[in-house]
This record gives C-alpha cells, sequence and structure tokens, in this order.
C-alpha cells in the first residue's frame, strides 16, 4: 500500500482542518457557497497532499501536474487548499470575495497563481482541460491532467462535446474527477434533470469509469492510479458524496448549495467539525 | 487621389482589379504562420471553407478536428492557449463567435489565453445561405469583451498579414473574414500596423470636406464613392481603419479636425460595429456630424453578393447619398 496509516491519518485530518477553513471564510466573506466544498474536503487533501506532483512555492513550474476546476463555485476549498499547501498565506483565505482580493468569488487564474484556469459559469472546465492535455501531448510532456467537475454541470451541453472529444482522441493523460453529490441549486439532480446512467454514458462515449466513495481518501488514491495506468482511454472516477458533509444540519441538503452559514450556524459547524462529529467529546458536552 | 505612400493597388479602379477571398488570404497568412511551431489550428468541422486545410496539409500534428462544436472548440483552445500554444479557432462567425460568445468570454479573454479566434463568411456578403449565416453582430460582441483585439482587414492581403500579425500580438484577438472574392485594394508592400489606420485616398489639395473611415472589403466601394465625389468636386480621405480595437483614436480625432464631417462604412450592424466605436471617441474628443453606412438593424437574406450591397444600403451610391447628407448638416 502506498498510504501508510500515519499519511492517512494526516490527510483525514488535512480534510478536515479544510472544511474548517470553508466554514471560517463562507462566514466572513457572507456569500458563497457551502455544501460542494465541504464534501471533496477529502479529493482536495488527497489531491494536493498526495497525488500531484507540483512545488507550491514554484506555482508556474512547466512540469507540473494540472488540476483545472470546472465547477469554480466550490473554490472555497480549492483556496484553503492551496493556502494549506503553501501557495499563499492562510490569513488571506479571510478576503474571501472582497475588493481588491486575490480570491475572487469564483476562480481568476490571473488573480492568484496557482489557480490553473477561470471557472465558473459551468460545462467549460473539461474542455479546457483537454486543450492543456492536447498541448501535453503536442510537446511530449509528462505531466497528467486533472480536471474537477460537478454533477450538475452535466446538464451543459459543452460538457459532453467534451467528453466525445476526449474519448475519440484517447485523452489517457487526462483524468476527470466528478463530484456526485446528487443535488443543484434548483434541487435533486435527478429532479431537476435526470444524470443517471452516468457511468453507462461515459463508458459509451469511449471512458474508463470508475466508481468511488469520494469520503474515502484509500479508495479514490486508488482509482487515481488506476486511471494513470490505463493508457488506451481517458479515465472518470465519480466520487460519491455527500454534499455539506461534516456539518450535520448541511448534510445532503440542497438548500445549502448556495448559502454560506451564519455566524450562529458557522459556530455549530465549526463545533461539530473539531469533535469530528462526535468522535471527540469536548469538556463543554 | 490614391495614397501613394501605402503601395496601393494600383488597379484598383480598373474594370478588374484582381480578386481574392479574405478567407484565402488567411489561408495563406496561417500556412506562413505554422512556421512558429507553437501555432496549432481548430475547427469545428470547416476545414475546407475556412481554408485551413493548407495549414492542415503541411502541419497535420497541429491540426485539431473539433467536429461540430464551437464551444468546446473555443474552450479547448483556452486550455491549449494557457499552456503555451497559439491556437487559432476556426468556424462561421454566427457560429464563432455567436454560439460560444461565453466560453470567449470566460476561458479565452477573462483568462488572457493566447487565442485568436478566426469568424469566417461574416457580413452579408456570404450572400446564398441567408440570414442565417450573415454575421451582422460579431464585431458588437467581441469589442464589448475586455482585452480582446479586433481587427477587419479590407482585403486577402491584408487578411493575411493581419493573420501573420496576430501570432506575434499577445492575448485574444478576433479576426473578421469574408467568404467572397472581393477586389483587392492593397498589396504585399502595403504596410500592416497593428492599431495604426491609414489613409486609401486623399483628395488633391489643402481642405477636406469628409473624412469617410470604414473597414473590411466595402472599403472597395468607399474608394469608388471618394473618386465620383471628387468629379463633383467633394474632397474626401477613405480611411482603413482595419483594427477596431484597440482603436487608432488619434487618427480618427485629426482627421475629423480635418474634415469636419465624417461617414463610416461597414458591412455590420449600425448598432455596435465601427460607426459606433468611431462615434464613441468622436463624442467624446471632437463631436462632427456623422452618417452610419451599414446593416440598419435587420436580418439579412440570400442572395449574391454585390445585390445584396445594394439592397441594404452599403453600395457606391449609398456612400455618396450619406456623404452628402452629412455634409448639409455642417456647421
Amino acid at each position: 500500500m502506498l498510504l501508510s496509516y500515519h499519511r492517512l491519518k494526516e490527510l483525514y485530518k488535512t480534510a478536515n482542518r479544510l472544511r474548517e477553513d470553508v466554514i471560517e471564510m463562507l462566514t466572513e466573506a457572507g456569500s458563497g457557497h457551502s455544501a460542494g466544498p465541504l464534501g471533496m474536503a477529502e479529493v482536495f487533501a488527497a489531491m494536493y497532499f498526495f497525488i500531484l506532483n507540483h512545488r507550491p512555492k514554484e506555482p508556474s513550474w512547466p512540469q507540473r501536474d494540472r488540476l483545472i476546476l470546472s465547477n469554480g463555485h466550490i473554490c472555497p476549498i480549492l483556496y484553503a487548499t492551496l493556502a494549506r499547501a503553501g501557495y499563499f498565506p492562510l490569513k488571506e483565505l479571510k478576503t474571501l470575495r472582497k475588493l481588491g482580493s486575490r480570491l475572487q468569488g469564483h476562480p481568476h487564474r490571473k488573480s492568484l497563481s496557482g489557480v490553473e484556469t477561470t471557472s465558473g459559469p459551468l460545462g467549460s472546465g473539461l474542455s479546457q482541460a483537454i486543450g492543456v492535455a492536447l498541448a501535453a501531448r503536442l510537446d511530449g510532456a509528462r505531466y497528467h491532467t486533472y480536471v474537477i467537475m460537478s454533477d450538475g454541470e452535466h446538464q451543459e451541453g459543452n460538457v459532453w462535446e467534451a467528453v466525445m472529444f476526449a474519448g475519440k482522441n484517447r485523452l489517457s493523460n487526462l483524468t476527470a474527477i466528478i463530484d456526485r453529490n446528487n443535488i443543484q441549486i434548483d434541487g435533486y439532480t435527478e429532479d431537476v434533470m435526470p444524470l443517471e446512467p452516468l457511468r453507462d454514458k461515459y463508458q459509451a462515449f469511449g471512458w474508463n469509469v470508475i466508481d468511488v466513495n469520494g469520503h474515502d481518501i484509500e479508495e479514490f488514491v486508488a482509482a487515481v492510479l488506476e486511471a494513470k495506468a490505463v493508457y488506451e482511454k481517458p479515465t472518470v472516477i465519480i466520487a460519491h458524496t455527500i454534499p455539506g458533509k461534516g456539518v450535520s444540519f448541511m448534510e445532503q441538503k440542497y438548500q445549502w448549495h448556495g448559502i454560506p452559514p451564519t455566524k450562529e450556524q458557522a459556530k455549530e459547524a465549526l463545533r461539530q467539525l473539531r469533535r469530528l462529529g462526535g468522535k471527540i467529546k469536548s469538556e463543554h458536552d | 487621389m490614391l495614397n501613394l505612400e501605402i503601395y496601393p493597388n494600383h488597379k484598383i479602379f480598373d474594370k478588374d482589379p484582381g480578386q481574392e477571398a479574405l478567407r484565402d488570404g488567411y489561408g495563406k497568412g496561417l500556412l506562413e504562420a505554422g512556421k512558429e511551431r507553437n501555432v496549432v489550428v481548430l475547427t469545428a468541422d470547416l476545414e475546407e471553407s475556412t481554408r485551413c486545410q493548407w495549414f492542415k496539409k503541411v502541419y497535420p500534428e497541429r491540426f485539431i478536428e473539433c467536429g461540430v462544436a464551437e464551444q468546446n472548440m473555443a474552450a479547448i483552445a483556452a486550455g491549449l492557449g494557457i499552456s503555451g500554444k497559439i491556437p487559432f479557432i476556426n468556424s462561421y462567425a454566427t457560429f464563432s463567435p455567436g454560439r460560444n460568445w461565453e466560453q470567449i468570454r470566460t476561458t479565452i479573454a477573462y483568462n488572457d489565453a493566447n487565442v485568436k479566434i478566426a469568424g469566417h463568411h461574416a457580413g452579408i456578403s456570404t450572400g446564398p445561405d441567408g440570414a442565417t449565416h450573415q454575421a451582422i453582430e460579431d464585431i458588437a460582441l467581441m469589442r464589448s469583451i475586455p482585452n480582446m483585439k479586433v481587427v477587419v482587414p479590407c482585403d486577402a492581403e491584408e487578411a493575411r498579414k493581419a493573420t501573420l500579425a496576430s501570432v506575434f500580438i499577445w492575448g485574444p484577438v478576433y479576426l473578421r473574414l469574408a467568404r467572397e472574392k472581393t477586389p483587392l485594394l492593397t498589396t504585399p508592400e502595403t504596410p500592416f500596423v497593428f492599431g495604426k489606420s491609414y489613409p486609401l485616398w486623399i483628395s488633391k489639395g489643402k481642405t477636406l470636406d469628409v473624412a469617410i473611415i470604414g473597414a473590411g472589403p466595402l472599403l472597395y466601394n468607399a474608394l469608388l464613392a471618394a473618386k465620383e465625389l471628387e468629379n463633383q468636386k467633394i474632397k474626401s480621405v477613405v480611411i482603413n481603419l482595419h483594427t477596431i480595437k484597440p482603436l487608432d483614436k488619434k487618427a480618427i480625432v485629426d482627421w475629423a479636425k480635418k474634415a469636419k464631417a465624417v461617414v463610416t462604412v461597414e458591412e455590420h450592424n449600425v448598432l455596435g460595429g465601427v460607426g459606433s466605436a468611431v462615434a464613441e471617441v468622436l463624442a467624446q474628443e471632437y463631436p462632427v456630424p456623422m452618417e452610419f453606412v451599414g446593416i440598419k438593424d435587420v436580418f439579412g437574406q440570400s442572395g449574391k453578393i454585390y445585390e445584396l450591397w445594394k439592397k441594404y444600403h452599403l453600395d457606391v451610391k449609398d456612400i455618396i447619398l450619406a456623404t452628402k447628407k452629412v455634409l448639409k448638416r455642417k456647421l
């Protein structure tokens, strides 16, 4: 096993710390998205603290692996991760969504180094990642390109144009990761506009598909390693996650897609996160 | 008379001045641009009519077929552009930048991806295909995006030069091209400086009655109009405003000061196009009476290029009429 028990424990701890950062940032900002960032904490921790070949102090290092965030609205988790990985000072997290901040409400490549591309309008991240992967192929570069997408954005036609293209061109240096949390702003994805059978759809377009529990870092890492080993087609990892994970009153509720917690709710959320969902008893209980 | 300093096509006023389509000039320029090894060409199922196939033949490994998917093409180009490549995306202007405007705005312009957008078959001169394929809004769409540069070449030769020049201009550039063969106004010796306009025609004498400022193949009509106006003792200058953004403000103001009246000429909706760009400058810096020769906010229809120019009032006589109208309004 590549991940030692100790390393794995550290990654979970990091994921939880990222969740705390997200709650603190959103509360300070007074607007933004809660459910998605919380649900993706394990994936981001695993990517930036184990999988990616990158140099936080040299963000434009040409050989770095690229991680494209397509659903830009979950950027609080990206920012928290970048800061914890050493791309910029932690105290800057508090500037999210404020005038003059490098941490724009949706990520902007030119504002903050470490952000690989600009996103927010849904459905074009996979296409951009394809462009990055094609450039690597043209240059004979060895870096791997990852793209994180939401499930809801698969309602955009642009996504399927891109899925078709990557399948045709057998872009094996590209791995897509879908946050399958089943929610979007207006409700549950299967009510708003059903996406299933998502796995079959990708397979039909010539992709290798792996379903994982997005909160199980061991399982997720194994999937990424498999994706990199598959040479004949691109791989999509469908990471099944719980939106709002770690905060009981947010979990599984689509209403938390696009709003931040109030100060009171944030207090409760942080209390839950610091007790690791009841696993740790504090003296106040 | 023709401005000989810019080495114009001496046969402009001949019965056959020599004709070539802008897209052919573009195709040649693209082929030359291929010598820069980072240039990559993408098309959405239109390699032949966008003349990309010439590039493809020589550099097949740098040619990317996207299928009929303009949104995907734009965003793929953005990914290439932020990874050190210089992608040119190719489709008809009604689809790119028409259909994929948001991808161009966010992933190319806001992202500062080094992508060149070739909008083919622009204007109503696309002809028989009809209004669905006649882009009359693309200049407005592109020039309203921050960080986007806009070039409207007047002939095939200028299209070739503009294509080559765009390789060496960092950032997003929109090149507006046309389908049909149109008269050559310039020669290989004519200088093309990005962002800098020049007169194609200046009437003899110290005074000027009107400045005709335009872009694209319709400048041919403007030249014919200028010649006829001279016969009628009306002195004009015809400015080739090939770069709509960044705009050559100084030249526009200088010519307005000299002529005290301006007529703009474009094969685009008069709302938001070349005339609007000129008016925005003059309204702030040096207001003079203006007339707009362009498409008056209506959709086109099927027809031949010269029939359509006539039908939509883009003809020589329409420029002459506009000039007379503006002269009456002169203070």
